[in-house]
């Protein structure tokens, strides 16, 4: 593609080198960054507008989170397992990796969905206060963030099952999901300290 | 089934919607006629829909900003018509809902949709050709935000004639756009609008950011870079700091919206300054991601029509690097009046006054380009001449609304509506219309008719101060922005005279498309045709291609030597386009249907969100993700031009320069 255009011998444009996919994905993932960013000082803003309704202190629960949160990071590790396979071109290996990834990350959601079923029946969703608000939103886009990993994820072991090698435009988007996924891990524990033990102290 | 959509939405009781609703289909149905008449699907869907290529999609972006000048012109002198007759007892012809959109749409569409697309014109042309790149980094990315960027534009239009548009303003400030107050979907549509467009100008800014970082050409180290392609470099970094917040701000005013959530609401602990920090977070950096091209467009155009390199270039890269740095701590100078105290006040003032300093250092630096140049007074040199005059008295009002205490007159009143479009007018629109003049026969081979561009300018320049200095006046007069009718005496006169501008710009449009048609109609004439590929012996690459370019821009790519890299080899006898071969076959980027696809299933997301209409904005969702992961699965994304055919073409083209140089 146009990419060919840095190099300096002309020879060499038939080859694909350093192709900028990656490098954009992670500057892509930088203005990701500032909308987590932005509801994080959304967050600060209106923590403490309870309106008449619940706290933090009053809703939260440890030990449910502490179970998203080791579901998550140790996602991060399977999946890194499955990078560590793709370089070795173990086409079989990575998707399975892909799946356990899957299915953490699955596990992940579901406790998600769950803590939100409950606020919301115990009459504690984000329409309740100007808090609650902030808390749903931040949360939940990193939630909707997670999903898309999932449904990437789906999409990347059906691509993998078709072809007999990984191939570079396979390695950058199995690169790119990685540096997604564990985007996603460093802004969750951002989540977990600054948005629950912070309001459970 | 249709959510709140109901026949009762058109609105057939507004004489002047259905009149512009009846013009508007006699010429929708007059274009496509003709282009099936002349049997052009085809050719528009594979050449020019569906076109990958960062030239093709530059000339499609300008068309969606002509489109957009028209229509917010449109919205502007019906607003001074309006106060040139609401006067005492005369009620003029818009009732306040009707004249509340108008101004609401104006300030969006011009902002949005006539300077971000016409700015992206700029960058999708001149980019690449001047960093000798045979194309930008995602050139699929690159037609998904035009898409994006389009769908937005007719979806705002489409506001125009089912249901209203918003009433808020342009930036929608809470609670008046919260439900409490704006139960329609007028506030709907404009969330989905800029959203939209939003995510077509975030893709833009890392597209283009990656494409200065990765690829430029050989020995283009970042001191060589021409200073368009900075700005456009700077824009691109402001552009992928700000518009995330913009996202995130517009997002929390539609979770109030349809989840009944309180981040701004007047109750359940909702807070309006958030809304207002968040906005002018992006906004203010907006207004310099649209400026900041606009001065690289006369450091093109000044060297060039002055014969002479810039002047400073270094301290011209610093100081746009300057402003864009400075543009994200002086975001609180917009609401100096709602209670920040002193101190915070101070600090914004004095940021504020301090881009007055890098902004000067540019005008120094153009102005002392022209001393003892060969300045050629061309066209387009007038608009970059007009530009330096308004901008710096409009820079100079701007620093008087910094000073906080001035600010609590002058705010929210006609002089700040003055300022911004001294600038804006006189910064942003004569700088890209300047721009245009420079770089159409780049564009399509041939010059705009220069008399014609003289006399756009004339009626642009003069019309915007009969237009503008008499809102200085009203501002001091006490009067505010966004009145629908008055009944001071002493303002009528001025608003007269501002109507009587509004009629000039009026005619400098005209004189624009009729500087179009002109030169379309006189193409051929040799006068007018650029064979050379250089027609203002310029400095940069771009000049060293053919014009039009070919559709891999270069046939070898060029090797840089020195700052204005394409006079350093004319001066030093260097053949940059390297005639004669031996050429490679050259990789390049297919067509592809996909960014058109998520566009339009995009627009049918924003539409069926804004009416209610669930089950039509779950196709809309489910479309995007659909067509999104079939692109990724598509292996079928590239081809080669053959060695062969890329000789042929630059062979025509040196047939071409010995034919001219023979005559």
């Amino acid at each position: 593609m146009a990419h060919d255009t840095t190099l300096s011998d002309a020879h060499a444009e038939h080859e694909h080198h350093e192709l900028p996919t990656v490098f954009g994905f992670w500057v892509y993932l930088m203005t990701d960054c500032i909308i987590f960013g932005s509801l994080f000082a959304v967050f600060a803003v209106l923590r403490n507008q309870y309106a008449g309704g619940p706290t933090g202190k009053e809703l939260f629960e440890i030990s449910g989170l502490a179970l998203e949160t080791a579901l998550l990071l140790i996602s991060s590790i399977t999946y890194g397992f499955g990078m560590i396979a793709a370089h070795k071109g173990q086409i079989k290996s990575v998707q399975m990796w892909l799946a356990v990834t899957f299915l953490l990350g699955l596990g992940f959601v579901f406790l998600e969905v769950r803590e939100f079923a409950h606020m919301i029946a115990d009459g504690a969703g984000p329409d309740r206060s100007a808090f609650l608000s902030a808390f749903f939103t931040l949360v939940s886009t990193h939630g909707l963030h997670v999903s898309c990993g999932l449904i990437w994820l789906v999409v990347m072991i059906i691509q993998l099952s078709g072809v007999s090698a990984i191939n570079e435009r396979m390695m950058n988007k199995l690169t790119m999901l990685s540096l997604f996924w564990h985007f996603l891990d460093i802004v969750w524990i951002c989540v977990f300290t600054y948005v629950y033990l912070a309001s459970m102290i | 089934m249709l959510g709140r959509l109901s026949f009762a939405d058109i609105p057939l009781d507004v004489p002047i919607l259905v009149g512009t609703f009846l013009g508007v289909a006699i010429a929708g149905i007059a274009v496509l006629g003709l282009i099936t008449y002349f049997g052009k699907w085809g050719y528009l869907w594979k050449e020019w829909l569906t076109s990958v290529d960062h030239k093709r999609l530059a000339v499609m972006y300008v068309v969606v900003a002509l489109l957009a000048l028209v229509r917010g012109f449109a919205d502007a002198i019906m607003m001074r018509t309006q106060l040139a007759l609401a006067y005492a007892g005369n009620p003029g012809y818009l009732p306040p809902h009707h004249y509340d959109q108008i101004f609401s749409a104006h300030g969006t569409i011009m902002i949005f949709f006539m300077a971000m697309a016409f700015m992206t014109a700029l960058f999708n042309f001149v980019v690449p050709l001047q960093i000798g790149a045979r194309d930008v980094a995602f050139p699929f990315l690159n037609n998904l935000s035009f898409w994006m960027t389009a769908v937005a534009f007719a979806l705002i239009n489409v506001s125009l004639f089912i249901g209203e548009f918003s009433q808020c303003g342009w930036l929608a400030y809470p609670p008046l756009s919260e439900n409490q107050f704006s139960p329609g979907v007028g506030v709907d549509y404009y969330i989905w609008a800029v959203q939209i467009s939003g995510v077509g100008t975030l893709l833009t800014g890392v597209n283009f950011f990656v494409t200065i970082v990765k690829m430029r050409a050989p020995g283009m180290t970042w001191m060589k870079i021409p200073v368009f392609t900075w700005t456009a470099f700077c824009a691109s970094v402001l552009i992928m700091i700000a518009f995330p917040v913009l996202t995130v701000a517009i997002a929390l005013l539609g979770l109030d919206r349809y989840f009944g959530m309180h981040f701004f609401t007047n109750d359940g602990g909702g807070n309006q300054m958030l809304y207002l920090s968040l906005i002018w977070t992006w906004g203010h950096p907006e207004v310099y991601i649209l400026v900041i091209p606009a001065f690289g467009v006369f450091s093109e155009v000044v060297p060039a029509f002055s014969q002479k390199p810039i002047f400073g270039y270094a301290t011209m890269v610093y100081a746009t690097c300057a402003i864009m740095v400075l543009s994200f701590v002086v975001w609180v100078h917009h609401f100096f009046t709602m209670g920040a105290g002193a101190d915070v006040n101070a600090f914004f003032g004095i940021a504020t006054m301090i881009i007055s300093i890098p902004t000067g250092v540019k005008l120094f630096n153009w102005l002392f380009t022209m001393y003892k140049g060969r300045v050629e007074f061309h066209a387009t040199m007038y608009w970059a001449v007009g530009f330096m005059i308004t901008f710096t008295i409009g820079g100079m009002t701007g620093v008087m609304m910094a000073i906080p205490a001035a600010d609590f007159v002058l705010h929210n009143s006609l002089f700040l509506i003055a300022h911004f479009h001294n600038v804006i007018i006189g910064g942003v629109y004569f700088g890209y219309i300047c721009g245009m003049n420079f770089w159409f026969p780049k564009v399509f081979g041939f010059k705009l008719n220069e008399t014609w561009g003289k006399r756009a300018f004339w009626c642009w320049f003069v019309g915007f101060y009969f237009a503008f200095v008499p809102l200085y006046v009203l501002g001091f007069e006490g009067m505010t922005r966004r009145l629908n009718h008055y009944s001071n005496p002493a303002w009528h006169p001025w608003l007269l005279i501002a109507e009587i501008g509004a009629v000039m710009i009026l005619f400098g449009i005209v004189c624009q498309v009729t500087q179009l048609y002109v030169s379309i109609r006189d193409m051929n004439l040799a006068e007018n045709r650029d064979v050379t590929g250089d027609p203002w012996n310029g400095r940069s690459l771009e000049w060293s291609t053919s014009s039009p370019p070919p559709p891999y821009n270069f046939a070898i790519v060029p090797h840089v030597h020195e700052f204005d890299a394409f006079m350093h080899d004319k001066e030093n006898g260097i053949d940059t386009r390297q005639a004669g071969g031996p050429y490679q076959p050259i990789h390049m980027p297919k067509n592809t249907a996909a960014g058109f696809l998520v566009g339009a299933f995009s627009f049918v997301l924003g539409f069926a969100a804004i009416w209610y209409i669930w089950w039509l904005a779950a196709i809309g969702l489910v479309g995007v993700f659909a067509t999104v992961i079939a692109r990724s699965a598509n292996q079928d994304v590239d081809y080669y031009i053959p060695a062969e055919e890329v000789a042929r073409i630059e062979n025509e083209h040196s047939r071409k320069l010995m034919a001219q140089a023979a005559e």
